[in-house]
Protein backbone atom coordinates (compact mmCIF):
# COMPACT_ATOMS: atom_id res chain seq x y z
CA UNK A 1 0.00 0.00 0.00
CA UNK A 2 1.36 3.47 -0.84
CA UNK A 3 1.79 5.85 2.02
CA UNK A 4 -1.08 8.28 2.62
CA UNK A 5 -0.75 11.85 1.29
CA UNK A 6 -1.63 13.36 4.65
CA UNK A 7 -0.75 11.74 7.97
CA UNK A 8 -1.85 13.36 11.21
CA UNK A 9 -0.77 11.79 14.51
CA UNK A 10 -1.87 12.69 18.03
CA UNK A 11 -2.79 16.28 17.19
CA UNK A 12 -3.64 18.52 20.16
CA UNK A 13 -4.73 22.12 19.56
CA UNK A 14 -5.51 24.62 22.30
CA UNK A 15 -7.25 27.97 22.38
CA UNK A 16 -5.60 29.43 25.46
CA UNK A 17 -6.54 27.11 28.29
CA UNK A 18 -9.24 25.33 26.27
CA UNK A 19 -8.25 22.18 24.40
CA UNK A 20 -10.16 22.10 21.10
CA UNK A 21 -8.56 18.99 19.56
CA UNK A 22 -7.34 15.98 21.54
CA UNK A 23 -5.10 13.34 20.07
CA UNK A 24 -6.54 13.48 16.57
CA UNK A 25 -5.23 10.80 14.18
CA UNK A 26 -6.09 11.07 10.52
CA UNK A 27 -4.80 9.50 7.39
CA UNK A 28 -5.90 10.75 3.96
CA UNK A 29 -5.21 8.59 0.93
CA UNK A 30 -4.04 10.13 -2.31
CA UNK A 31 -6.86 10.79 -4.75
CA UNK A 32 -9.62 10.20 -2.21
CA UNK A 33 -12.35 12.26 -0.59
CA UNK A 34 -12.25 12.10 3.19
CA UNK A 35 -15.12 13.63 5.10
CA UNK A 36 -14.73 15.20 8.54
CA UNK A 37 -18.09 15.12 10.29
CA UNK A 38 -19.36 16.29 13.65
CA UNK A 39 -21.71 18.65 15.43
CA UNK A 40 -21.21 22.39 15.96
CA UNK A 41 -18.12 23.02 18.02
CA UNK A 42 -16.73 19.52 17.45
CA UNK A 43 -13.41 20.94 16.25
CA UNK A 44 -13.71 20.51 12.48
CA UNK A 45 -12.66 24.06 11.58
CA UNK A 46 -9.91 23.91 14.18
CA UNK A 47 -8.52 20.79 12.48
CA UNK A 48 -8.41 22.45 9.05
CA UNK A 49 -6.85 25.62 10.46
CA UNK A 50 -4.13 23.57 12.11
CA UNK A 51 -3.49 21.69 8.87
CA UNK A 52 -3.04 24.87 6.85
CA UNK A 53 -0.77 26.43 9.46
CA UNK A 54 -3.16 29.10 10.76
CA UNK A 55 -3.06 27.47 14.22
CA UNK A 56 -0.02 26.04 16.00
CA UNK A 57 -0.65 22.57 17.42
CA UNK A 58 0.30 22.06 21.07
CA UNK A 59 1.57 18.58 20.21
CA UNK A 60 1.33 15.90 17.55
CA UNK A 61 2.61 15.76 13.98
CA UNK A 62 1.31 16.65 10.53
CA UNK A 63 3.04 15.09 7.52
CA UNK A 64 2.30 15.79 3.88
CA UNK A 65 3.86 13.27 1.55
CA UNK A 66 6.38 12.38 4.26
CA UNK A 67 7.32 16.04 4.92
CA UNK A 68 6.78 17.40 8.40
CA UNK A 69 4.49 20.43 8.32
CA UNK A 70 3.65 20.62 11.99
CA UNK A 71 5.13 24.05 12.58
CA UNK A 72 5.49 25.28 9.01
CA UNK A 73 4.30 28.75 8.02
CA UNK A 74 1.07 29.12 6.06
CA UNK A 75 2.93 30.46 3.02
CA UNK A 76 5.14 27.39 2.90
CA UNK A 77 2.25 24.97 3.28
CA UNK A 78 0.45 26.69 0.38
CA UNK A 79 3.57 26.26 -1.74
CA UNK A 80 3.60 22.54 -1.01
CA UNK A 81 0.20 22.29 -2.69
CA UNK A 82 -2.31 22.58 0.15
CA UNK A 83 -5.29 24.88 -0.50
CA UNK A 84 -7.71 25.80 2.27
CA UNK A 85 -11.21 27.03 1.47
CA UNK A 86 -12.28 28.54 4.79
CA UNK A 87 -15.70 28.31 6.35
CA UNK A 88 -18.07 30.68 4.49
CA UNK A 89 -15.56 30.95 1.66
CA UNK A 90 -13.46 33.93 2.57
CA UNK A 91 -13.69 35.64 -0.79
CA UNK A 92 -12.22 39.13 -0.60
CA UNK A 93 -15.26 41.28 -1.22
CA UNK A 94 -13.30 44.41 -2.17
CA UNK A 95 -11.65 42.60 -5.08
CA UNK A 96 -13.32 41.59 -8.30
CA UNK A 97 -14.18 38.00 -9.12
CA UNK A 98 -11.27 37.86 -11.57
CA UNK A 99 -8.86 39.32 -9.01
CA UNK A 100 -9.92 36.79 -6.40
CA UNK A 101 -9.28 34.00 -8.89
CA UNK A 102 -5.90 35.36 -9.92
CA UNK A 103 -4.84 35.68 -6.29
CA UNK A 104 -5.28 31.95 -5.75
CA UNK A 105 -2.64 31.02 -8.31
CA UNK A 106 -0.19 33.92 -8.14
CA UNK A 107 2.24 32.05 -5.91
CA UNK A 108 3.01 29.62 -8.72
CA UNK A 109 4.45 32.50 -10.74
CA UNK A 110 3.48 31.00 -14.10
CA UNK A 111 1.23 33.57 -15.78
CA UNK A 112 0.31 31.55 -18.84
CA UNK A 113 -0.65 28.51 -16.80
CA UNK A 114 -2.60 30.72 -14.41
CA UNK A 115 -4.59 32.29 -17.25
CA UNK A 116 -5.41 28.80 -18.51
CA UNK A 117 -6.51 27.64 -15.06
CA UNK A 118 -8.73 30.69 -14.68
CA UNK A 119 -10.40 29.98 -18.02
CA UNK A 120 -11.01 26.41 -16.90
CA UNK A 121 -12.66 27.76 -13.75
CA UNK A 122 -14.95 30.00 -15.80
CA UNK A 123 -15.94 26.94 -17.83
CA UNK A 124 -16.56 24.93 -14.66
CA UNK A 125 -18.53 27.74 -12.95
CA UNK A 126 -20.29 29.78 -15.66
CA UNK A 127 -21.90 32.25 -13.20
CA UNK A 128 -18.41 33.42 -12.29
CA UNK A 129 -17.52 34.06 -15.92
CA UNK A 130 -20.49 36.41 -16.31
CA UNK A 131 -19.48 38.37 -13.24
CA UNK A 132 -15.72 38.35 -13.65
CA UNK A 133 -15.22 42.11 -13.50
CA UNK A 134 -17.70 42.77 -10.68
CA UNK A 135 -16.66 43.11 -7.05
CA UNK A 136 -17.03 39.82 -5.20
CA UNK A 137 -19.29 41.71 -2.77
CA UNK A 138 -22.04 41.51 -5.39
CA UNK A 139 -22.08 37.68 -5.46
CA UNK A 140 -24.74 35.54 -3.79
CA UNK A 141 -23.75 33.07 -1.08
CA UNK A 142 -23.63 30.16 -3.51
CA UNK A 143 -21.61 32.13 -6.03
CA UNK A 144 -19.17 33.05 -3.28
CA UNK A 145 -18.70 29.38 -2.42
CA UNK A 146 -18.04 28.68 -6.09
CA UNK A 147 -15.55 31.53 -6.23
CA UNK A 148 -13.77 30.35 -3.09
CA UNK A 149 -13.48 26.83 -4.46
CA UNK A 150 -12.42 28.04 -7.90
CA UNK A 151 -9.82 30.34 -6.34
CA UNK A 152 -8.31 27.42 -4.43
CA UNK A 153 -8.21 25.38 -7.66
CA UNK A 154 -6.35 28.05 -9.66
CA UNK A 155 -3.33 27.10 -7.54
CA UNK A 156 -3.65 23.46 -8.72
CA UNK A 157 -3.42 22.09 -5.18
CA UNK A 158 -2.65 18.46 -4.41
CA UNK A 159 -4.66 18.59 -1.21
CA UNK A 160 -7.83 20.62 -0.96
CA UNK A 161 -9.20 21.44 2.50
CA UNK A 162 -12.82 22.56 2.26
CA UNK A 163 -14.76 23.84 5.27
CA UNK A 164 -18.54 23.42 5.05
CA UNK A 165 -19.05 24.39 1.41
CA UNK A 166 -22.75 23.50 1.65
CA UNK A 167 -23.49 26.10 4.33
CA UNK A 168 -26.59 28.05 3.39
CA UNK A 169 -26.89 26.60 -0.11
CA UNK A 170 -29.96 25.19 -1.82
CA UNK A 171 -29.99 21.36 -2.03
CA UNK A 172 -29.51 21.38 -5.78
CA UNK A 173 -26.47 23.61 -5.53
CA UNK A 174 -25.06 21.38 -2.78
CA UNK A 175 -25.45 18.32 -4.99
CA UNK A 176 -23.66 20.07 -7.82
CA UNK A 177 -20.84 21.19 -5.56
CA UNK A 178 -20.39 17.67 -4.20
CA UNK A 179 -20.24 16.31 -7.73
CA UNK A 180 -17.54 18.84 -8.58
CA UNK A 181 -15.48 17.78 -5.55
CA UNK A 182 -15.80 14.11 -6.49
CA UNK A 183 -14.69 14.85 -10.05
CA UNK A 184 -11.61 16.70 -8.77
CA UNK A 185 -10.48 13.39 -7.32
CA UNK A 186 -11.59 11.04 -10.07
CA UNK A 187 -10.51 13.11 -13.06
CA UNK A 188 -7.72 15.37 -11.78
CA UNK A 189 -6.28 13.08 -9.11
CA UNK A 190 -6.63 15.68 -6.37
CA UNK A 191 -7.15 14.76 -2.75
CA UNK A 192 -9.99 16.33 -0.80
CA UNK A 193 -10.54 16.72 2.93
CA UNK A 194 -14.14 17.82 3.25
CA UNK A 195 -15.55 19.23 6.48
CA UNK A 196 -19.32 19.06 6.59
CA UNK A 197 -22.32 19.45 8.89
CA UNK A 198 -24.35 18.07 6.07
CA UNK A 199 -23.26 14.48 6.74
CA UNK A 200 -25.60 12.86 4.24
CA UNK A 201 -24.24 14.88 1.29
CA UNK A 202 -20.64 14.46 2.35
CA UNK A 203 -20.98 10.70 2.82
CA UNK A 204 -22.54 10.41 -0.61
CA UNK A 205 -19.23 11.33 -2.25
CA UNK A 206 -16.65 10.43 0.41
CA UNK A 207 -14.44 7.35 0.37
CA UNK A 208 -13.74 7.54 4.08
CA UNK A 209 -15.00 9.66 6.96
CA UNK A 210 -13.99 10.55 10.46
CA UNK A 211 -16.41 11.74 13.10
CA UNK A 212 -15.25 14.30 15.65
CA UNK A 213 -16.92 14.88 18.99
CA UNK A 214 -15.63 17.39 21.54
CA UNK A 215 -12.31 17.51 19.72
CA UNK A 216 -11.67 13.76 19.63
CA UNK A 217 -12.08 11.22 16.82
CA UNK A 218 -14.94 8.87 17.70
CA UNK A 219 -15.02 6.99 14.39
CA UNK A 220 -12.79 6.58 11.35
CA UNK A 221 -14.27 4.23 8.78
CA UNK A 222 -15.13 3.84 5.11
CA UNK A 223 -17.96 6.25 4.31
CA UNK A 224 -20.42 3.43 3.60
CA UNK A 225 -19.77 1.86 7.00
CA UNK A 226 -20.50 5.14 8.77
CA UNK A 227 -23.59 5.80 6.68
CA UNK A 228 -24.88 2.35 7.65
CA UNK A 229 -24.16 2.71 11.36
CA UNK A 230 -27.44 3.74 12.99
CA UNK A 231 -25.90 4.36 16.40
CA UNK A 232 -23.24 6.76 14.99
CA UNK A 233 -25.72 8.51 12.75
CA UNK A 234 -28.17 9.15 15.57
CA UNK A 235 -25.58 10.13 18.15
CA UNK A 236 -23.39 12.45 16.08
CA UNK A 237 -24.69 13.06 12.59
CA UNK A 238 -28.35 13.84 13.09
CA UNK A 239 -29.87 11.82 10.25
CA UNK B 1 -13.43 86.94 -9.76
CA UNK B 2 -9.69 87.02 -10.38
CA UNK B 3 -9.22 86.84 -6.65
CA UNK B 4 -11.45 83.77 -6.42
CA UNK B 5 -9.57 82.07 -9.24
CA UNK B 6 -6.27 82.89 -7.61
CA UNK B 7 -7.35 81.57 -4.24
CA UNK B 8 -8.59 78.40 -5.93
CA UNK B 9 -5.29 77.93 -7.75
CA UNK B 10 -3.34 78.42 -4.54
CA UNK B 11 -5.72 76.02 -2.84
CA UNK B 12 -5.14 73.34 -5.44
CA UNK B 13 -1.38 73.63 -5.06
CA UNK B 14 -1.40 73.32 -1.30
CA UNK B 15 -4.20 70.77 -1.59
CA UNK B 16 -1.97 68.58 -3.76
CA UNK B 17 0.57 68.47 -0.95
CA UNK B 18 -2.13 67.76 1.65
CA UNK B 19 -3.37 65.00 -0.63
CA UNK B 20 0.06 63.39 -0.70
CA UNK B 21 0.32 63.43 3.10
CA UNK B 22 -3.26 62.16 3.37
CA UNK B 23 -2.45 59.36 0.92
CA UNK B 24 0.54 58.34 3.03
CA UNK B 25 -1.75 58.11 6.07
CA UNK B 26 -4.50 56.27 4.18
CA UNK B 27 -2.15 53.65 2.73
CA UNK B 28 -0.98 52.77 6.21
CA UNK B 29 -4.40 52.96 7.82
CA UNK B 30 -5.86 50.69 5.17
CA UNK B 31 -3.12 48.09 5.55
CA UNK B 32 -2.53 48.10 9.28
CA UNK B 33 -5.33 50.12 10.94
CA UNK B 34 -2.71 52.39 12.42
CA UNK B 35 -2.86 56.19 12.21
CA UNK B 36 0.77 57.03 11.67
CA UNK B 37 1.24 60.03 13.93
CA UNK B 38 4.94 59.92 13.06
CA UNK B 39 4.27 60.67 9.37
CA UNK B 40 4.98 64.39 9.81
CA UNK B 41 8.25 63.65 11.59
CA UNK B 42 9.22 61.01 9.02
CA UNK B 43 8.82 63.43 6.14
CA UNK B 44 10.69 66.04 8.18
CA UNK B 45 13.67 63.65 8.42
CA UNK B 46 13.66 62.82 4.71
CA UNK B 47 13.38 66.51 3.83
CA UNK B 48 16.36 67.25 6.09
CA UNK B 49 18.28 64.57 4.21
CA UNK B 50 17.38 66.30 0.96
CA UNK B 51 18.42 69.65 2.45
CA UNK B 52 21.78 68.14 3.44
CA UNK B 53 22.33 67.01 -0.14
CA UNK B 54 21.65 70.53 -1.42
CA UNK B 55 23.76 72.03 1.37
CA UNK B 56 26.64 69.82 0.26
CA UNK B 57 26.32 71.19 -3.27
CA UNK B 58 24.02 68.53 -4.75
CA UNK B 59 21.38 69.45 -7.30
CA UNK B 60 17.67 69.83 -6.59
CA UNK B 61 16.97 66.58 -8.39
CA UNK B 62 19.64 64.64 -6.56
CA UNK B 63 18.17 65.91 -3.30
CA UNK B 64 14.66 64.91 -4.37
CA UNK B 65 15.93 61.44 -5.24
CA UNK B 66 17.66 61.19 -1.87
CA UNK B 67 14.44 62.18 -0.09
CA UNK B 68 12.36 59.59 -1.96
CA UNK B 69 14.92 56.81 -1.47
CA UNK B 70 15.33 57.58 2.22
CA UNK B 71 11.54 57.68 2.52
CA UNK B 72 11.29 54.14 1.15
CA UNK B 73 13.97 52.90 3.52
CA UNK B 74 12.67 54.79 6.55
CA UNK B 75 9.14 53.48 5.99
CA UNK B 76 10.33 49.90 5.73
CA UNK B 77 12.56 50.20 8.78
CA UNK B 78 9.81 51.80 10.86
CA UNK B 79 7.41 48.98 9.98
CA UNK B 80 9.92 46.22 10.73
CA UNK B 81 11.45 47.67 13.88
CA UNK B 82 8.78 49.83 15.47
CA UNK B 83 5.35 48.75 14.25
CA UNK B 84 5.79 44.98 13.80
CA UNK B 85 6.21 44.29 17.54
CA UNK B 86 2.84 45.91 18.36
CA UNK B 87 0.95 44.31 15.49
CA UNK B 88 -1.97 42.24 16.83
CA UNK B 89 -1.75 44.11 20.11
CA UNK B 90 -4.44 46.58 21.29
CA UNK B 91 -4.74 49.62 19.00
CA UNK B 92 -3.58 51.99 21.69
CA UNK B 93 -0.13 50.38 21.59
CA UNK B 94 0.34 51.36 17.96
CA UNK B 95 -0.88 54.89 18.68
CA UNK B 96 1.61 55.27 21.51
CA UNK B 97 4.42 53.78 19.43
CA UNK B 98 3.90 56.17 16.51
CA UNK B 99 3.58 59.13 18.90
CA UNK B 100 6.79 57.99 20.56
CA UNK B 101 8.49 57.74 17.20
CA UNK B 102 7.32 61.28 16.41
CA UNK B 103 9.01 62.60 19.57
CA UNK B 104 12.20 60.60 18.99
CA UNK B 105 12.57 61.68 15.35
CA UNK B 106 11.97 65.32 16.24
CA UNK B 107 14.57 65.23 19.00
CA UNK B 108 17.03 63.42 16.75
CA UNK B 109 16.59 66.03 14.00
CA UNK B 110 17.22 68.79 16.52
CA UNK B 111 20.45 67.15 17.62
CA UNK B 112 21.70 66.45 14.08
CA UNK B 113 20.63 69.55 12.21
CA UNK B 114 19.84 72.09 14.95
CA UNK B 115 16.57 73.86 15.70
CA UNK B 116 16.90 76.85 13.37
CA UNK B 117 14.82 76.40 10.22
CA UNK B 118 16.71 76.45 6.93
CA UNK B 119 15.41 77.73 3.63
CA UNK B 120 14.87 75.24 0.83
CA UNK B 121 15.00 76.12 -2.86
CA UNK B 122 12.06 75.48 -5.21
CA UNK B 123 12.67 73.49 -8.39
CA UNK B 124 11.42 76.32 -10.59
CA UNK B 125 10.62 79.98 -10.12
CA UNK B 126 7.79 80.83 -7.75
CA UNK B 127 6.93 84.00 -9.69
CA UNK B 128 3.30 83.72 -10.73
CA UNK B 129 2.40 83.24 -14.38
CA UNK B 130 0.64 86.03 -16.19
CA UNK B 131 -2.29 85.31 -18.47
CA UNK B 132 -3.70 88.11 -20.65
CA UNK B 133 -2.06 90.72 -18.42
CA UNK B 134 -3.38 89.25 -15.17
CA UNK B 135 -0.99 87.80 -12.63
CA UNK B 136 -2.07 84.42 -11.38
CA UNK B 137 -1.26 82.82 -8.04
CA UNK B 138 0.19 79.93 -9.98
CA UNK B 139 3.90 79.66 -10.63
CA UNK B 140 5.92 77.16 -12.64
CA UNK B 141 6.92 75.62 -9.31
CA UNK B 142 3.23 75.27 -8.34
CA UNK B 143 2.64 73.45 -11.61
CA UNK B 144 5.56 71.19 -10.78
CA UNK B 145 4.06 70.47 -7.34
CA UNK B 146 0.70 69.56 -8.83
CA UNK B 147 2.30 67.51 -11.59
CA UNK B 148 4.62 65.62 -9.25
CA UNK B 149 1.80 64.68 -6.89
CA UNK B 150 -0.42 63.69 -9.83
CA UNK B 151 2.35 61.56 -11.32
CA UNK B 152 2.86 59.70 -8.05
CA UNK B 153 -0.90 59.14 -7.72
CA UNK B 154 -1.09 57.72 -11.22
CA UNK B 155 1.94 55.50 -10.66
CA UNK B 156 0.51 54.18 -7.39
CA UNK B 157 -2.88 53.57 -8.96
CA UNK B 158 -1.28 51.59 -11.77
CA UNK B 159 0.79 49.64 -9.27
CA UNK B 160 -2.22 48.75 -7.14
CA UNK B 161 -4.72 48.05 -9.90
CA UNK B 162 -2.64 46.68 -12.75
CA UNK B 163 0.14 44.57 -11.26
CA UNK B 164 0.31 41.25 -9.43
CA UNK B 165 2.23 42.95 -6.66
CA UNK B 166 -0.55 45.52 -6.31
CA UNK B 167 -3.13 42.73 -6.10
CA UNK B 168 -1.13 41.08 -3.31
CA UNK B 169 -0.76 44.44 -1.52
CA UNK B 170 -4.50 45.03 -1.65
CA UNK B 171 -5.35 41.48 -0.60
CA UNK B 172 -2.96 41.72 2.35
CA UNK B 173 -4.57 45.01 3.39
CA UNK B 174 -8.19 43.91 3.01
CA UNK B 175 -8.01 40.38 4.40
CA UNK B 176 -4.60 39.36 5.74
CA UNK B 177 -5.56 35.85 6.79
CA UNK B 178 -7.24 35.02 3.49
CA UNK B 179 -4.28 36.52 1.65
CA UNK B 180 -1.89 34.24 3.56
CA UNK B 181 -3.99 31.25 2.57
CA UNK B 182 -3.42 32.27 -1.06
CA UNK B 183 0.33 32.22 -0.46
CA UNK B 184 0.78 35.98 -0.09
CA UNK B 185 3.68 36.87 2.22
CA UNK B 186 1.63 39.35 4.22
CA UNK B 187 4.51 40.55 6.39
CA UNK B 188 6.49 41.63 3.33
CA UNK B 189 3.43 43.36 1.90
CA UNK B 190 3.00 45.39 5.10
CA UNK B 191 6.64 46.44 4.99
CA UNK B 192 6.30 47.43 1.36
CA UNK B 193 3.07 49.30 2.12
CA UNK B 194 4.81 51.39 4.79
CA UNK B 195 7.71 52.01 2.44
CA UNK B 196 5.40 53.25 -0.32
CA UNK B 197 3.47 55.44 2.10
CA UNK B 198 6.66 57.00 3.43
CA UNK B 199 7.81 57.58 -0.15
CA UNK B 200 4.67 59.60 -0.87
CA UNK B 201 5.15 61.47 2.41
CA UNK B 202 8.76 62.29 1.56
CA UNK B 203 7.67 63.77 -1.76
CA UNK B 204 5.18 66.01 0.07
CA UNK B 205 7.95 67.14 2.42
CA UNK B 206 10.27 68.27 -0.36
CA UNK B 207 7.43 69.97 -2.24
CA UNK B 208 6.26 71.99 0.74
CA UNK B 209 9.74 72.75 2.09
CA UNK B 210 10.23 76.05 0.16
CA UNK B 211 7.16 77.56 1.83
CA UNK B 212 7.48 76.17 5.38
CA UNK B 213 11.31 75.97 5.63
CA UNK B 214 13.15 72.93 6.97
CA UNK B 215 13.27 72.54 10.75
CA UNK B 216 12.39 69.89 13.33
CA UNK B 217 8.92 71.32 14.00
CA UNK B 218 8.23 73.00 10.64
CA UNK B 219 6.19 70.08 9.29
CA UNK B 220 3.93 69.49 12.30
CA UNK B 221 1.05 71.29 10.62
CA UNK B 222 1.39 68.99 7.60
CA UNK B 223 0.31 66.05 9.74
CA UNK B 224 -2.76 67.95 10.93
CA UNK B 225 -3.73 69.02 7.41
CA UNK B 226 -2.96 65.60 5.93
CA UNK B 227 -4.97 63.86 8.63
CA UNK B 228 -7.89 66.23 8.11
CA UNK B 229 -7.81 65.59 4.36
CA UNK B 230 -7.66 61.84 4.96
CA UNK B 231 -10.64 61.97 7.32
CA UNK B 232 -12.61 64.07 4.82
CA UNK B 233 -11.93 61.33 2.31
CA UNK B 234 -12.92 58.56 4.66
CA UNK B 235 -9.47 57.38 5.84
CA UNK B 236 -9.93 54.16 3.88
CA UNK B 237 -10.01 55.48 0.36
CA UNK B 238 -6.93 56.61 -1.59
CA UNK B 239 -9.14 58.48 -4.06
CA UNK B 240 -10.94 60.05 -1.12
CA UNK B 241 -7.61 61.22 0.29
CA UNK B 242 -6.83 63.04 -2.94
CA UNK B 243 -10.23 64.72 -3.16
CA UNK B 244 -10.09 65.48 0.57
CA UNK B 245 -6.70 67.12 0.13
CA UNK B 246 -7.89 69.32 -2.73
CA UNK B 247 -11.10 70.29 -0.92
CA UNK B 248 -9.20 71.17 2.22
CA UNK B 249 -6.58 73.10 0.26
CA UNK B 250 -9.24 75.23 -1.41
CA UNK B 251 -11.26 75.70 1.79
CA UNK B 252 -8.20 76.89 3.69
CA UNK B 253 -7.17 79.13 0.83
CA UNK B 254 -10.59 80.85 0.89
CA UNK B 255 -10.43 81.23 4.67
CA UNK B 256 -6.99 82.74 4.41
CA UNK B 257 -7.89 85.01 1.49
CA UNK B 258 -11.35 86.19 2.46
CA UNK B 259 -11.14 86.07 6.26
CA UNK B 260 -7.69 85.96 7.79
CA UNK B 261 -4.57 83.88 7.32
CA UNK B 262 -4.38 83.51 11.09
CA UNK B 263 -7.50 81.36 10.98
CA UNK B 264 -6.15 78.68 8.62
CA UNK B 265 -5.25 76.12 11.26
CA UNK B 266 -8.52 76.75 13.04
CA UNK B 267 -10.29 76.38 9.71
CA UNK B 268 -8.74 72.94 9.29
CA UNK B 269 -9.90 71.96 12.75
CA UNK B 270 -13.40 73.25 12.00
CA UNK B 271 -13.45 71.26 8.75
CA UNK B 272 -12.32 68.13 10.60
CA UNK B 273 -14.99 68.49 13.29
CA UNK B 274 -17.70 69.26 10.75
CA UNK B 275 -16.88 66.19 8.69
CA UNK B 276 -16.72 63.99 11.75
CA UNK B 277 -20.14 65.23 12.87
CA UNK B 278 -21.90 65.15 9.52
CA UNK B 279 -20.26 62.15 7.85
CA UNK B 280 -18.24 60.23 10.46
CA UNK B 281 -17.03 57.81 7.79
CA UNK B 282 -15.88 60.55 5.47
CA UNK B 283 -17.48 61.98 2.38
CA UNK B 284 -16.61 58.96 0.27
CA UNK B 285 -17.22 56.08 2.64
CA UNK B 286 -19.07 53.19 1.08
CA UNK B 287 -22.35 52.62 2.86
CA UNK B 288 -22.22 49.74 5.31
CA UNK B 289 -19.23 48.20 7.00
CA UNK B 290 -16.77 45.73 5.61
CA UNK B 291 -18.08 42.24 5.10
CA UNK B 292 -15.82 39.24 4.85
N1 LIG C 1 -10.82 31.55 18.34
C1 LIG C 1 -11.30 30.71 19.32
N2 LIG C 1 -11.03 30.97 20.61
C2 LIG C 1 -11.47 30.15 21.58
N3 LIG C 1 -12.20 29.05 21.36
C3 LIG C 1 -12.50 28.73 20.10
C4 LIG C 1 -12.06 29.55 19.01
N4 LIG C 1 -12.51 29.01 17.85
C5 LIG C 1 -13.19 27.91 18.20
N5 LIG C 1 -13.19 27.74 19.54
C6 LIG C 1 -13.80 26.63 20.27
O1 LIG C 1 -13.20 25.43 19.84
C7 LIG C 1 -14.20 24.42 19.67
C8 LIG C 1 -14.15 23.89 18.25
O2 LIG C 1 -14.51 24.93 17.35
P1 LIG C 1 -14.54 24.73 15.78
O3 LIG C 1 -14.73 26.05 15.17
O4 LIG C 1 -13.37 23.94 15.37
O5 LIG C 1 -15.86 23.86 15.61
P2 LIG C 1 -16.56 23.32 14.29
O6 LIG C 1 -16.58 21.84 14.41
O7 LIG C 1 -15.93 23.89 13.09
O8 LIG C 1 -18.03 23.88 14.44
P3 LIG C 1 -19.05 24.44 13.34
O9 LIG C 1 -19.64 23.25 12.67
O10 LIG C 1 -20.06 25.16 14.14
O11 LIG C 1 -18.29 25.31 12.42
C9 LIG C 1 -15.51 25.06 20.02
O12 LIG C 1 -15.83 24.69 21.34
C10 LIG C 1 -15.26 26.54 19.94
O13 LIG C 1 -16.04 27.23 20.88
MG1 LIG D 1 -16.52 25.13 11.63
Amino acid sequence: MTKALLEVRGLDVDYGAVRALRGVDLSVERGSVTAVLGANGAGKTTLLRALSGLLRPASGTIELDGRDLTRAAVERIVRLGVAHVPQSGGVITELTVAENLRLGGLWRGDRAALARRIDEMYALFPPLAERRSLPAATLSGGERQMLALARALTGSPRLLLVDEPSLGLAPRVVARLMAVLRRLCDEDGRTVLLVEQNARSALSIADRAIVLDLGAVVAAEPAATIAADDRLRHAYLGF
Amino acid sequence: MVRFINLTLAGITSGAVFAAVALALVLIWRATRVVNFAQGAMLMITTFIAWSVIDAGGSYWLALGAALASGLVLGAVVERVVVRPVENKPHLNAVIVTLGLFVVLQAAAGMIWGDTPHSYPPAFTIRGLSVAGTWLLLSPFDLFVIGAVAAVMVALTLLFVRTDLGLKLRAAAFAPEIARLQGVRVGRMLTLGWALAALVGSLAGVLVAPSVFVGPTQFDAMLVFGFTAAVIGGLDSPAGAVVGGLLLGCALSYVSGYVSSDLVTMGALAALITVLMVRPNGLFAASGGRRV
